[in-house]
C-alpha cells in the first residue's frame, strides 16, 4: 500500500471523535451540537473504512454506508425537533431545556 | 521511496490537516452558519482519505449524500432560524467547559491506549495485497448477498425517519394555528 500506514488513519480518526466529543459537551446550540455529532459518526466512518482496507474485506465499508444512512435518518428526526422548539417559541439553548415538558 | 509514494503522502498530509482543522473551526466558530460550512469542507476532505483507502464508492456517497443533501438541510434550517450566534466558551461556568476538554482529552487517550494494546504491533504490518476494491459493483454485491438484512432494515429506517419528520413537522404547524 502506498502512503502512510493505517496507524495514521486510525490517528485522524481518533482525534476527530475527540473533536466531535469536545463539542457535544461544550456547546449549547442543539444546531451545533447536531454538526458535532456528524463529525464523531465521521470519525469512526473513517476507522471502519481504514480497517477494511487493512483486513482485504469489503464488510466495513457496508457498515459505513449504513452508518452514513442512519446518520441522515438522525439529522431530519434532530432538525425536526429543533424546527418544532424554535416554531413553540423555546429557546435554542440546551442548558435551558431542562424538563421534557413542552 | 518512489515518486507515487511522495505524492500519496502529500496528498494525505493536506487532507488529513484539512479534517482536522475544518473539525476544530466546526467546534469552535460562534456563528452556525459557519460552522455549516466548515463541516462541508470536513467531509469532502474525508472523502479525499476514502480515496486514498480505496474506498470509491464511499467516497462519491460521503459527497453526494453527506455534503450534498444532509449540509443543505443543514443551511436550509440555520437559515430558517436567523442563525444565532453562540460564543462557545462564554457563559456558564467555567469549570464546565474545564471538565468537558478533560473529559474529551481522556477518551482520546483511552482510544489510542485500547487500539494500541488490543492491536499490538500488527497494525504495521502490510496490508492485504487482494484488498476489496470498494468499486459499486463489488458494494452492490455485498449489500445484495451477505448484508441482506443490513440492507433492508436501513430502508425500514429511512422510511420511519421520514414519516417522523413530516408528523414533527404537521404538529408543529397545527399548534401555530391554534395560536394564531
Amino acid at each position: 500500500m502506498m502512503g502512510p500506514n493505517i496507524v495514521w488513519y486510525l490517528a485522524v480518526s481518533a482525534f476527530l471523535f475527540t473533536t466531535g466529543a469536545l463539542g457535544v459537551l461544550i456547546r449549547r446550540s442543539p444546531l451545533i451540537i447536531l454538526l458535532s455529532l456528524e463529525i464523531m459518526l465521521n470519525g469512526a466512518n473513517l476507522a471502519l473504512i481504514a480497517f477494511a482496507r487493512q483486513q482485504g474485506n469489503g464488510d466495513g465499508q457496508i457498515f459505513a454506508l449504513t452508518v452514513m444512512a442512519i446518520a441522515a435518518s438522525e439529522v431530519v428526526v434532530g432538525l425536526g425537533l429543533i424546527v418544532a422548539m424554535a416554531r413553540r417559541k423555546l429557546d435554542l439553548d440546551v442548558d435551558k431545556l431542562r424538563t421534557l415538558r413542552g | 521511496m518512489d515518486v507515487g509514494n511522495v505524492l500519496v503522502w502529500i496528498v494525505w498530509v493536506v487532507a488529513a490537516f484539512a479534517c482536522i482543522g475544518s473539525g476544530i473551526a466546526v467546534v469552535s466558530f460562534s456563528n452556525p452558519f459557519y460552522s455549516a460550512l466548515a463541516l462541508i469542507g470536513n467531509l469532502a476532505s474525508l472523502a479525499v482519505l476514502y480515496l486514498l483507502l480505496s474506498a470509491e464508492f464511499v467516497a462519491a456517497a460521503q459527497v453526494l449524500v453527506y455534503a450534498g443533501a444532509v449540509m443543505v438541510m443543514f443551511l436550509f434550517v440555520i437559515a430558517y432560524l436567523g442563525g444565532k450566534a453562540d460564543t462557545p466558551w462564554a457563559g456558564g461556568p467555567s469549570w464546565q467547559a474545564v471538565a468537558a476538554v478533560a473529559a474529551a482529552a481522556a477518551v482520546l487517550v483511552e482510544v489510542v491506549v485500547v487500539i494500541g494494546l488490543k492491536t499490538g504491533g500488527r497494525l504495521t504490518h502490510a496490508p492485504a495485497t487482494d484488498y476489496f476494491s470498494g468499486s459499486p459493483y463489488d458494494i452492490g454485491k455485498l449489500f445484495l448477498t451477505d448484508n441482506l438484512l443490513a440492507f433492508e432494515i436501513t430502508s425500514i429506517a429511512l422510511l420511519i425517519a421520514a414519516v417522523g419528520g413530516v408528523i414533527l413537522g404537521s404538529h408543529a404547524r397545527e399548534l401555530q394555528e391554534s395560536e394564531s
